[in-house]
């Protein structure tokens, strides 16, 4: 067993996190940094960060990662990082030209105290920032919150560096959450679909996800030009797939433009990417054929083979703005979700996801851990696991099939590249759990009971 | 290769586009190699602060002393006491693997344990925390021995790790409880963390239990943290011939075998970076002689061998080993023979670790790959130009801040294992005694080494040199291969491996044979690449 220390008993802990369900806030900005088109994130603070993230991120995409560190020693962090911060930013714009240097915090800098729009503002001054570039940044102390968190922290700090109060024009913000290069695709395929006139920021894809041409490109073609972020404080509204990603960010350019918002799950599944498809609907776009086609397939496959998955028992464990939208999914189509698990912290989340399912009767933990989950499909086995690569100990020592699903996904491809948003989303992802379910049957059916057509 | 241009261009070529602070002290960590007779090599400037903004390759204390040393001992039961990331980072990434000895035996490596400090525990301290998370740990585990490792907010709010370690031992008698300072910021690379963990496990560990393992020739195996299977390659060759690994420092090992590791004659040493000051720690303390090995390559693992049996000096010993290695080879030569026919010629560069740049020169040289320029992450000047520089190293403030032990001889249990004519009649047959020669005597002169490399220079080297093969790590990976050039991780070996001992060379061999002759390199340009849109004839034809 991989996981042999695991008993079925469960102990409330207060102080010990066990296989954590949830990773720290600045690896989340330096994701949403490399969604503006020419920017190099950079991290303040000690160098094992950036390259924690670099690699955490690399693994899961298998591409390019690029950030910076101002490198910490043991004298930054008694003096403060300012003279670190100074240099390199210097050596940042002479060296790598970025449009944008997106400056995110680490609990090191956080702890200590430093000022970040106070050093940037000296480096200008210093003229350490050549004209047309730019410096934005974001506190994301890791100490608070998630990875998700820390998202949505460089969300208000890209409305901050760009967004400015201005009259009016048609277009719509989006802000896609803290969603794969593909999901952001896709929403972009929707609404071009529904003929909205959309700013969508951070956009990965074209970064995260690019070609093998045999030429390597330090800043990719993908990420939102910086000329449309300077566009997000005239828009006519923002819709925020998210609460927790997207959230803040939108609330922010409210108070910062002016500009109302509309708060939406992610578009997972049915009924939210029903929502989302409304509200663009509602906001000028008009649903086409295409759409509708597209809702239509995934309809006709559920309707075709619900019999190898209605009343299934379901563990979910990931980000809360994914789960929430997922349980309702999964619980429309006729799964049974019992244990619903988010290391992210917020009490909301319990409530939500109790709504989400329809009912009291689920498992339900926010600010907790894959230890826990697994004591409770200890108690109560399920047939199926959502989760991120972590998940697979679990699910090889509990002999239930894994779909694999948020972040990290260390060893599987194909999250850059094909979505789960969306109704094309909806799509690969009934397929990816029908072949779960479908492979486990065939693995573990009695011979006189293996099926040729299913 | 004719028309590069010289190394020394290419140096220029290298800091060109650099501010003028930078390129100044870019300068003195890119050399060009020359050799001279008594191994003497250019002074390379390394274990030096990163510039800020330079985008390195480099890691932090905490990954040197967590995620290298301490990470892959299965039973010291490891806490990390900060917020979530460092632990979650830290967790299973390393492919350290590790082979439990019974189905209930302990094994607490694929769980990832952290006290997820939050904003409370920054502004009024963390200890309390901590001693509830070790309470918890102990009701739910209950093990022999737990590490906890500090991230960078914990040295800055002042908790005293070590105090809550000492009153926690003193509630639970029968757990050693010990912790590390290797905060992030701690000094320049992993390098610090790994010296952190060096002096703990010596000083908490070593030395507890007078566990003893079977057999005439005894040994521990340090710097070797079977990543893929490494050192059980490593075991079988040992055992195979007859020689007891009692410990390995740290790959598939046991509390236990940490903590008995003085019971042995010899101690060898692959990783020199990350483990050198527990092998001069030991031999100071016990009397346990160290010396280089090198298991990376079939003629440097049977090279290593060889030094292994004549140190112990048992002729039966000696006879076996030689008859191993024939037996070994046979399957070598042959797989080595027919990669060699489609690598001979090719280039190659590798900037990892603090040794593995050195070992992997020798193995890629067995199928006829040439290194044009290596270097380290992480590595001090003695793993560049050997121990023989030392005394001539400055102790810069990050180096001073990183705790040197004073060590003294056992007066109990120190014991020479040869006497001083014996290891003189060694030292006279080649045997280095707690010496390491260092890469760049081992490189031909004029080739490039390069400390701390960064991005900006790894898109210069690929554009001058265009490699063959690079060899790096996972933030290098997918940056070299864009430019159609492939790249063999060394700290994760793409997830393949062993690469260590006569098995690994095979292993390797064909991965790289693989990686780089793979038809799919030459697929990246579409045929409409290469022909015109349109094509016209003329009216006579």
């Amino acid at each position: 067993m991989l996981l042999r220390h695991t008993p079925e008993e469960i102990v409330e802990r207060e102080a010990l996190t066990i296989q954590p369900a949830k990773t720290c806030q600045p690896v989340g900005a330096m994701y949403a940094a490399l969604g503006i088109h020419k920017c190099l994130p950079h991290s303040h603070g000690s160098q094992g960060c950036c390259a924690y993230h670099r690699s955490a991120l690399t693994r899961h995409y298998k591409e390019p990662v690029m950030a910076a560190t101002s490198s910490f020693t043991e004298g930054s962090s008694v003096f403060g990082g300012q003279a670190n911060l100074l240099d390199a930013i210097t050596n940042i714009f002479t060296i790598y030209n970025p449009d944008v240097i997106a400056v995110h915090t680490t609990c090191l800098s956080e702890t200590i105290g430093d000022d970040i729009p106070q050093i940037t503002a000296k480096a200008r001054d210093e003229g350490r920032v050549p004209n047309g570039k730019f410096i934005i940044r974001a506190n994301t102390p890791s100490y608070v919150g998630s990875h998700v968190t820390g998202f949505g922290n460089m969300i208000k700090g890209i409305i901050d560096g760009f967004a400015t109060r201005g009259t009016k024009s048609g277009h719509i913000n989006i802000i896609p959450g803290y969603v794969e290069p593909s999901d952001m695709s896709e929403v972009k395929h929707i609404t071009k679909s529904m003929g909205v006139d959309t700013v969508m920021f951070p956009d990965t894809s074209a970064v995260l996800n690019g070609p093998q041409t045999g030429r390597y490109e330090m800043y990719p073609k993908g990420g939102t030009p910086i000329s449309d972020l300077q566009k997000t404080g005239f828009a006519k509204m923002t819709l925020a797939l998210g609460p927790i990603a997207s959230g803040p960010g939108a609330k922010f350019l409210d108070t910062k433009c002016g500009v109302p918002y509309e708060m939406l799950s992610l578009p997972i599944g049915i009924r939210s990417t029903d929502a989302f498809v409304n509200a663009l609907r509602k906001n000028g776009g008009i649903v086409s054929d295409e759409l509708e086609y597209e809702r239509g397939q995934v309809l006709d496959v559920l309707t075709d083979m619900q019999q190898y998955f209605h009343g299934k028992k379901v563990a979910l464990v990931g980000d809360p703005d994914h789960l929430v939208p997922l349980t309702e999914f999964l619980t429309d189509i006729g799964f049974n979700v019992r244990h619903v698990v988010t290391g992210t912290p917020g009490k909301k989340f319990i409530a939500r996801i109790k709504e989400a399912a329809g009912t009291e009767d689920i498992n339900v933990k926010e600010a907790s851990d894959f230890f826990y989950l697994h004591q409770l499909i200890k108690n109560e086995k399920v047939d199926l696991i959502l989760g991120n690569t972590y998940s697979k100990y679990i699910a090889r020592d509990e002999d239930i099939p894994l779909v694999r699903i948020g972040f990290p996904i260390y060893d599987r491809v194909g999250h850059q590249y094909f979505p789960i948003l969306g109704y094309r989303g909806a799509l690969r992802l009934i397929e990816k759990i029908l072949n779960a379910l479908l492979d486990y049957q065939d693995k573990t059916a009695p011979e006189e009971k293996f099926e040729l057509v299913m | 290769m004719a028309e590069l241009e010289t190394p020394e261009v290419i140096k220029q070529d290298l800091i060109n586009k650099y501010p003028v602070k930078v390129a100044r002290r870019r300068t003195k960590q890119i050399v060009v190699n020359e050799v001279g007779d008594q191994e003497e090599v250019p002074e390379i400037q390394s274990n030096i602060r990163t510039i800020p903004g330079i985008i390195t390759m480099r890691g932090c204390a905490y990954a040197g002393c967590k995620g290298v040393v301490l990470g892959p001992t299965r039973d010291i039961l490891q806490i990390t006491h900060g917020p979530i990331g460092c632990s979650f980072y830290s967790w299973l990434t390393r492919r350290n693997q590790t082979k439990p000895t019974s189905d209930t035996a302990p094994n607490y490596m694929p769980y990832a344990m952290s006290t997820d400090m939050q904003d409370e525990n920054i502004i009024f301290g963390g200890e309390k925390k901590l001693k509830k998370a070790i309470d918890e740990a102990i009701a739910l585990f209950h093990p022999k021995a737990i590490g906890i490792f500090s991230t960078c907010p914990v040295g800055l709010i002042g908790d005293d790790v070590h105090a809550v370690c000492r009153e926690m031992e003193a509630k639970y008698p029968d757990t050693n409880i010990f912790g590390f300072s290797c905060e992030g910021y701690k000094g320049v690379s992993q390098s610090a963390g790994h010296h952190i963990a060096n002096n703990k496990v010596f000083t908490e560990v070593l030395g507890l239990s007078d566990m003893t393992k079977e057999g005439k020739f005894r040994m521990n195996m340090l710097g070797e943290y079977n990543i893929g299977g490494d050192a059980f390659e490593l075991d079988r060759m040992l055992s195979d011939v007859g020689i007891t690994v009692h410990s390995t420092f740290s790959g598939n090992s046991t509390y236990e075998e940490f903590a008995s590791a003085q019971n042995v004659d010899l101690n060898v040493v692959m990783c020199h970076r990350s483990i050198n000051y527990l092998a001069d720690m030991m031999e100071t303390k016990w009397g346990i002689p160290w010396f280089k090995v090198n298991f990376i390559g079939a003629e440097s693992s049977a090279k290593s061998m060889r030094k292994i049996a004549k140190y112990f000096g048992d002729a039966e010993l000696i006879a076996t080993v030689e008859k191993f290695i024939e037996k070994e080879m046979v399957e070598i030569s042959k797989v080595r023979e027919d990669v060699k026919s489609r690598c001979n010629g090719k280039t190659a560069m590798l900037f990892v670790g603090g040794s593995r740049a050195h070992h992997y020169q020798e193995l890629l040289a067995e199928i006829g790959i040439r290194t044009i320029a290596a270097g380290y992450e992480f590595a001090h000047r003695d793993d560049y130009e050997g121990r023989k520089v030392i005394p001539s190293i400055k102790v810069d403030a990050d180096t001073r801040n990183i705790e040197e032990l004073t060590v003294e001889r056992d007066p109990v249990s120190y014991r020479a294992r040869k006497s001083e004519e014996e290891l003189k009649a060694l030292s006279d047959e080649g045997i280095r005694f707690g010496d390491y020669e260092g890469m760049m005597p081992d490189m031909p002169s004029d080739t490039l080494v390069i400390d701390d490399l960064n991005h900006h220079e790894t898109e210069v080297l690929i554009e001058k040199y265009h490699p063959d093969l690079f060899c790096a790590g996972v933030k290098e990976k997918y940056v070299v291969q864009k430019y159609g050039i492939p790249l063999k991780q060394l700290h994760s070996y793409d997830y393949q491996g062993p690469y260590a001992g006569f098995k690994g060379a095979i292993n390797f061999y064909r991965d790289i044979d693989r990686l780089i002759n793979t038809r799919i390199w030459k697929m990246i340009n579409p045929p409409w690449h290469e022909e015109p849109q349109l094509t016209a004839k003329y009216g006579w034809e």
